[in-house]
């Protein structure tokens, strides 16, 4: 469910696509000339609406939600990298408390299963922050387990939990690759095309 | 960006302290909000929240209660009107949960001090329990905001610390309002006597005769609870959180 803020969005900047070529990784090339869509002076439109299909997908899936919309509107030329600052801090923070709670799950003795509480209520308020909504389920799902010092749930949970994290990784790092090439499409220039 | 978790001693001159938290001297419409929040990421966004819906918004991002009253000079028994009392602060904005002291027990700490109990402040919280807020508003915060933190919701913060503009009006003396951590009306006297008084002189709970500059939809005109909290601006009703 996009819910109607990602329709709009979607409405206001989707375009169809022209006759794009094979993709290699995230970089479109065109099939007539071989070369990456940015390159041409034509990619600006086009991965301006992959970037929001993308987005698209990612509001669908649920895995993000509108709070990352707000950090988009936070990001401006006064602060043209606000995003990806952000989010590198929180998979810095992240990956931090996942090696944590690791940790913790896989002492031998009894695993401090309120120390754990206190990384996942971290974790989620920072994937609240920055809109990761399916991360932020898991780590709920996870504390749930921890309250019932319940070991095997908490072990599932986990394996959940580094999942989801690096699938957010990947479609975000997708995400600014994107926006990166969008950035050079807008800057180079050709003369007008039919 | 703001430094925090720096740590000076107490009576360091205004501009040591200023400079160790990346400050520069205080302008005559600035607005200063001190953020507390253990979270990096969090911390990042309200500043740009901030700074995003108020142009002269400067904002101080601290990690901690301990850290704040660090910064505004509460942290040891001497009073804090020994040396850098000009660093005001107009609105504090504090996250509940946090490890050593939590918002709450900061807010109470603002509260207990005379000088700095008239400084609005508000409380962040992931957890939508209404007998927490409850508590919050009763000691004396001015709102809570239910996180993640919009721009819809920082906006409403403009009413806690725009209506002080507007009255404060024109003080010619910047220099010495600034000495203390309130702005003072053009009417009132001021004398050095006045540093420990607890006039209200700028916050919102000013006495109901004030010019009728309060916008009316500030929900809490003294420190005690509010009349209807159920009425008030707080979102604390977006029931699509999970508890």
């Amino acid at each position: 469910m996009i819910g109607m803020l990602g329709r709009e969005y979607l409405k206001l900047f989707y375009k169809q696509d022209e006759g794009e070529g094979e993709v290699a990784g995230v970089f479109k090339y065109q099939a007539k000339t071989g070369l990456p869509l940015w390159m041409l002076g034509l990619g600006a439109d086009r991965l301006w609406a992959d970037m929001n299909r993308l987005l698209a997908f990612l509001f669908h899936q649920g895995i993000l939600d509108e709070q990352f919309l707000q950090l988009q509107q936070l990001q401006d030329e006064t602060s043209p990298n606000f995003v990806s600052e952000v989010v590198n801090i929180y998979f810095h923070e992240s990956e931090k408390l996942l090696r944590n709670l690791r940790g913790l799950l896989m002492e031998r003795e009894l695993s401090d299963y309120k120390k754990m509480g206190i990384h996942l209520n971290q974790f989620m308020g920072s994937s609240s922050s920055i809109g990761a909504k399916r991360v932020r389920n898991v780590c709920v799902a996870f504390r749930a387990a921890t309250e019932q010092n319940n070991r095997a749930g908490c072990l599932r949970a986990l394996e959940m939990l580094e999942q989801e994290y690096c699938y957010l990784k990947s479609k975000l790092h997708e995400l600014f690759q994107i926006e990166q090439q969008r950035a050079l499409a807008a800057g180079v220039r050709y003369p007008a095309q039919n | 960006m703001a430094q925090n978790g720096v740590v000076t001693a107490p009576g360091t001159k205004w501009s040591e302290k200023a400079d160790s938290f990346g400050l520069s001297p205080p302008e005559s419409d600035e607005v200063h909000v001190l953020a507390v929040d253990d979270s990096l990421v969090d911390r990042k966004v309200i500043e740009r929240l901030l700074k995003i819906s108020a142009c002269n918004c400067k904002v101080t991002a601290v990690e901690s209660g301990i850290r704040a009253l660090q910064f505004l000079g509460l942290d040891t028994e001497k009073s804090p009107s020994d040396g850098f009392d000009s660093l005001k602060v107009d609105l504090i904005i504090t996250d509940y949960c946090m490890p050593g002291m939590t918002g709450y027990e900061l807010l109470k700490k603002i509260k207990e001090s005379s000088t700095f109990k008239q400084i609005p402040v508000v409380i962040m919280s992931s957890e939508n329990v209404l007998a927490r807020i409850d508590r919050c508003l009763e000691e004396g915060a001015e709102d809570f905001i239910v996180k993640p933190v919009k721009l819809s919701d920082v906006k409403r913060l403009k009413d806690y610390y725009m209506t002080r503009e507007v009255r404060a009006g024109s003080y010619q003396d910047r220099e010495e309002a600034g000495r203390i951590n309130k702005r003072k009306l053009p009417d009132t006297d001021t004398t050095p006597d006045d540093l420990s008084s607890s006039q209200p002189s700028i916050s919102t709970s000013a006495p109901p005769s004030s010019p009728s500059s309060s916008p009316p939809s500030s929900s809490s005109s003294v420190p005690s609870s509010p009349p209807t909290v159920l009425d008030s601006p707080i979102r604390r009703l977006k029931m699509t959180s999970t508890d």
